[in-house]
Formats: C-alpha cells, structure tokens, sequence
C-alpha cells in the first residue's frame, strides 16, 4: 500500500519536474494567470470582494518578497518597509488626482504607478547611505526612523491633505494590473538574487568583512539592493492607494510594516516562494478570522508565536521551492544535500 | 526664561518615563542580545493595572504602584518563560519576530476587553507651587523623584549585588559563566521582572501624568523609548537613562519652540544625525569585527 503511494508519488514528480523543467513552463504559468485575473475583471465570475482579497494578496506578495530581499537575503533587519510604501502611494496618488489631465489617468496608469515607485527607491537611496557605517540593531533603527520621518513629513505638508489623507483617486487597481505587477517584481527579485550582485548581497549576509576582502563591492551591492527594495515597495504602495482610493499617513505606520515582516518570517527568510506563502496565507487568513471581529487581532499574533516556537526559521525558511532556481542550483543543493547525508551518517 | 525652565521640567518629567522603559529595553538587550519589541506594551499593561486597582480596588498610590510593578513584572516573567526560552538558541531574528507578536498580543487583548479610552483618577492631591512666574506641580516633582530613585536602585542592583554581578557576568560572557555556578535562567528571569517592573512603574507614572490610557498608547512611546536606548548604546544602563532624558528634552524644546507636528520629524532627524555621527551610540562601544 505505503509503497504504491510512493510509486505514485515519484511518478508524479518525475512528470512535474520534466514540467517545470520545460522551457514553456513559466510563460504558460504567466498568460494562464494573466488571462484569469483579466476574464474576472471583465466578466466579473469573482465577486468584487474576492477580487479586493486578491488584489490585497497581490499587494502583500510584493512587499514580502521586497523585503524579503534585505532582511532575508542580505540579513540586514529593516523595520521601515511602510515608509517606503507610503512615498510611493503619495506620488502615484498625486499623479493621478492633480497633475495628470482628467480621463486620462487610466492611460497613465502605468506611469503614475511607475513614478511612485521611483520616488520610494530615491528615499531607499538615500536610507542605503547610513547603511555603509552601522549595522544590526543600529541600522534597524535607522530605518525606522526614516519611516517615521516619511509618516511626519506627509502629515505636516498640508498641500497633500496633512493628517486628513488624500483622496479622489479612481479605483484604477484592477486585477490584471496588479498580476502583471506582482509577476514582474517576483521576477526581477529572483532574477537579482540568481545574478552576481546577488551572490553579492548573500555575501553579506553571511560575512561583511570577509566579503568585503572577497573584492565584493559591498556598498554598491547595498545600494542596489535598498533602491530595488524600495522601488517595488513604492510600486505595492501606488496599487494600495489605488485600490483603497483612499490614503492617509497613518496606514503607513508601524503597524503595516510590522505586517509586512510577519508575512515575510512567517514564510521564511532568504526564499521567495516562503514570501509568497506567508503573504498569501497571512492575508487570506485574516479574511477568514473576519467574523472574529477583534478577536481575530488577539489570535493572529498567538498563531506567529507558536509557529516561531515550534519552527523558528518560518514555513521555507533558507530554502527555496525548486520552481524557483536556476538548474544549476538545483543540481548543486543535491550534491550538497547529499554530502550532508553522508556526513550525518558518518557521526554517531 | 522662566518659559525655558518651565519647559526644562516637562521635559525632565518626560525624558524620566522614557528612561525607565528604556532601561527595560537595554537590560535584556545587554543579558539576551534580544530586542523585546513587547516591553512598549507592557508599559502599557502597567497603565492599565493601574487603572484597574485604582478604580475597582480603590487602593492608595503606594500600593497601586506597588502591585502594579509587582503584576508586570510577574507578566514579563511568563513571556519570557512561554514566548522567548524556547526560542533561546533559535536565530536571533526569529525570537524579533516572536516579541513583536507577543507586543501586538498584548495590545489586541487590551484593547478586544476594553475598547475605549480610559480616564485614571488622580491618586495624590495636585498641588501646584508657583516660585516666581514657574508652576511646578506635585506630580511632576513625583514622577521626577520616583524615577530617579528607581533608577538608582537599580544601578546600586546591577552594580553592588551578586545578581547584578551575574546579570554583568552573563552580557560579557554567555558560554563560561553558566559553567563558574551562576543560575543563568533564574537571573534572566530577574532582569525581565526587573525590566518589565520598571516599565510597569513607567506606565503608572505616565497613566497619572497624562490620565488616559488606551490599549495602542505603548506603540508610539515603547518605540521611542527604544530609541532613547539607542541613543545611549543598546545595552548599556546609564547609557539608556541619558539617552531618555535626550530625548524627552529634545521632544518637549520642540514642541515649545516649533508647531507640535514637527515633534516627531525632528527627534528622528536628530536620531538618524545622531547614529550617522555616533553608529553605536552615545556609551556603547563599537564591536571588533572578526573574519
């Protein structure tokens, strides 16, 4: 019976890995789920609450996977992921409502969304600057403090509504646009992670000094990995906004990034398909706790407290789905895997 | 002038309950190398008894302060035990992680039982002296008094006593001291009674100073308090107590001289200037990097 299940089992992986080993794999992944999320907003088979759920899932998935990138893989610990978001919501938001002509701003969309997320990346630039000196703890701090500065500033500046938030935006967050967007950062994430600079930002993870030595140019590598953080954190804050129409400093306080590193350690550090499962179960598991009214907000945090006790590196945590490597790196993780096999044997 | 010293005390009065909750923050810090995101919270928790046996028990002001330190503490102690023990030789972050979501525990719960804000009643009767064009209130010179007094109890604790020898032993070296007969759980439970203590009397304090007290009232003034600790040099106790009174003064001399907004923009520049120019703080030393 155990062995049948098993025979079944290996079968069945065998044609998965052939599948995703195909070289149409990810394009037909992609146009699938493009064509899904674009036939629900057009049709409308999804009632408009299952869409909101979906785009916030998709939203999410950005900001863990971004954050993802430096406190999972570069292992520096950012606390001010909701800083770099609001800047983004603000510019594409401002873009939208007063600057771009009336009935065209769904043309512009793109643009707009693309702005804000440039606007959060020059901020990340300008947080990767102290990044060069402090580190750990003081580092933290040092991003924590600019969302904070980012949260103040956008109350104090009363042009763009102060404390009151800004309105006026038109729910121009659709599905198909937050699938194209959240592919895309997954994408170019997993791609730099993949790529020399990531080697780079791994580096750093493991050892500044050596890496440094290494001839790693650590703070370009720091650089880079800030502004493209940052960049894609802009871009979920420009959706966000578009889809609440509504924004106001005080969405973008501790609180959301404090979110934001649940769902990322919930999935699990340094792996990308983990920020996509923490992301997906923390939001959709919220929905479902809905009818606990405040009670759901007092389960929640005991949920991440027993997963932290009893597997404290979260659901992937430093591992990576094999959808989501490079082959080479899938052969070499076997060959490694096994040599530590062999070592656990060899020790008594 | 009399303006400035008026302010002056507002912002001793301050920097005094930043201090107090920083040190909680620093003391685990220093024992644990573990940041306790929940300890603004429990600041808060400390509020809240005292509002409870304040209100309900009607107790005077020395056994509501007593008992509330005595019941935060004890609070702290089940964390510690429940929440961070287990996850003592996990990777640092994830022991982070835990704490922010006892932190956001602790706030749901307050606020899922009690949903709005509430008034303390005031314990003492307030006198006010006026010395020239200064008011200065007798709450204000009890919440100074109180909080150097435990301050300095604490410092006579941590450097005259065997457990405060211990708590030293422990943040210099955690592999050797176990093994010279040092209770290593029994002293990091102390340091997080100690620490959650003086965060309870901190919330007592702020409770009576600004009478109320609402579930989220932690967050904002538990992150700040870390930043004092910061300031000072993470780790560190007399460091975490200037970094308090800084920070208070900075946030009041704001407030008096530039519109209230600005208060935050300006202690987290000051903060960012302040890490860029100091990267380990104020006492803190900067720690060798080995390869």
């Amino acid at each position: 019976m155990i062995s049948s299940v098993k025979i079944i089992y290996r079968a069945w992986l065998t044609c998965w890995h052939m599948l995703t080993n195909c070289k149409y794999f990810w394009p037909a992944v992609l146009s699938v789920g493009f064509a899904f999320c674009l036939a629900a907003s057009v049709f409308e088979f999804l009632d408009l609450y299952l869409q909101l759920i979906l785009i916030y899932v998709g939203i999410n998935i950005i900001l863990a996977v971004s954050l993802n990138l430096i406190n999972g893989y570069m292992g520096e610990f950012s606390i001010g992921h909701a800083g770099f978001m609001a800047v983004g919501a603000y510019v594409a938001s401002l873009l939208t409502v007063y600057v771009l002509p009336p009935g065209t701003s769904s043309v512009f969309f793109p643009l707009a969304i693309l702005a804000g997320g440039v606007g959060a990346a020059l901020i990340g630039f300008l947080v990767a600057i102290p990044s060069f000196k402090t580190r750990g703890d003081y580092l933290a701090i040092v991003t924590l403090a600019f969302g904070m500065i980012v949260k103040s500033v956008l109350e104090n500046i009363d042009a763009i509504g102060g404390p009151r938030g800004l309105l006026g935006m038109e729910k121009l967050t659709t599905l198909p646009w937050v699938f194209f967007w959240t592919a895309l950062s997954v994408w170019v994430i997993r791609n730099l992670v993949y790529s020399n600079f990531g080697r780079g930002i791994l580096s750093i993870r493991e050892d500044e000094t050596a890496s440094d030595l290494m001839s790693v140019n650590t703070r370009q590598v720091k650089m880079i990995a800030f502004v493209v953080s940052s960049f894609f954190a802009g871009i979920a804050g420009g959706l966000f906004a578009h889809a609440l129409q509504f924004i106001n400093p005080r969405m973008f306080d501790i609180l959301k990034s404090t979110d934001i590193l649940i769902m990322v350690y919930l999935g699990g550090i340094a792996s990308i398909s983990g920020s996509i499962i923490g992301a997906v179960i923390y939001t959709i598991l919220l929905e479902i706790m809905r009818p606990l009214g405040v009670w759901r907000m007092v389960f929640m945090p005991l949920l991440l407290v027993l997963l932290m006790i009893y597997r404290p590196r979260g659901i992937m945590g430093l591992r990576e789905a094999r959808l989501f490597m490079p082959l080479r790196d899938v052969v070499t993780e076997k060959f490694w895997r096994r040599e530590d096999k062999g070592a656990d044997d060899a020790t008594p | 002038m009399a303006y400035l010293f008026q302010q002056a005390l507002n912002a001793l009065q301050l920097g005094s309950i930043y201090a107090l909750i920083a040190l909680g923050y620093t003391m685990v810090y220093g024992i644990l190398t573990m940041i306790n995101f929940a300890h603004g919270d429990l600041f808060m928790i400390g509020a809240f008894f005292c509002f409870l046996l304040a209100v309900y028990l009607k107790m005077t002001f020395v056994t509501t302060m007593l008992l509330s330190m005595l019941g935060v503490a004890c609070l702290g102690v089940v964390i510690e035990r429940l929440a961070y023990k287990p996850l003592r030789k996990a990777p640092r972050v994830s022991a982070i992680i835990t704490a922010l979501g006892v932190g956001l525990f602790l706030e749901n719960f307050t606020l899922a039982l009690s949903p709005y804000p509430k008034h303390i009643p005031s314990l003492l009767e307030n006198f006010i002296w006026t010395v020239g064009s200064l008011s200065i209130s007798s709450m204000q010179v009890l919440v100074i008094v109180l909080s150097l007094i435990l301050m300095l109890v604490l410092d006579f604790i941590v450097q005259r006593t065997m457990a405060g020898m211990a708590m030293r032993a422990i943040s210099w070296d955690k592999t050797i001291v176990p093994l010279m007969g040092v209770p290593v759980n029994a002293i990091i439970s102390l340091t997080f009674a100690i620490g959650a203590g003086l965060g309870g009397a901190a919330g007592m304090m702020y409770g009576l100073a600004y009478p109320v007290v609402d579930p989220y009232m932690g967050i904002m003034i538990g992150w700040k308090a870390f930043i004092s600790a910061v300031v000072g040099g993470i780790g560190n106790i007399r460091g975490a107590m200037i970094g308090g009174f800084i920070l208070g003064t900075v946030e009041i001399m704001v407030a008096a001289f530039l519109p209230s907004t600005y208060r935050d923009f300006v202690a987290f520049t000051l903060l960012l200037v302040l890490l860029i120019l100091r990267p380990y703080g104020i006492l803190g030393k900067p720690q060798p990097q080995k390869v």
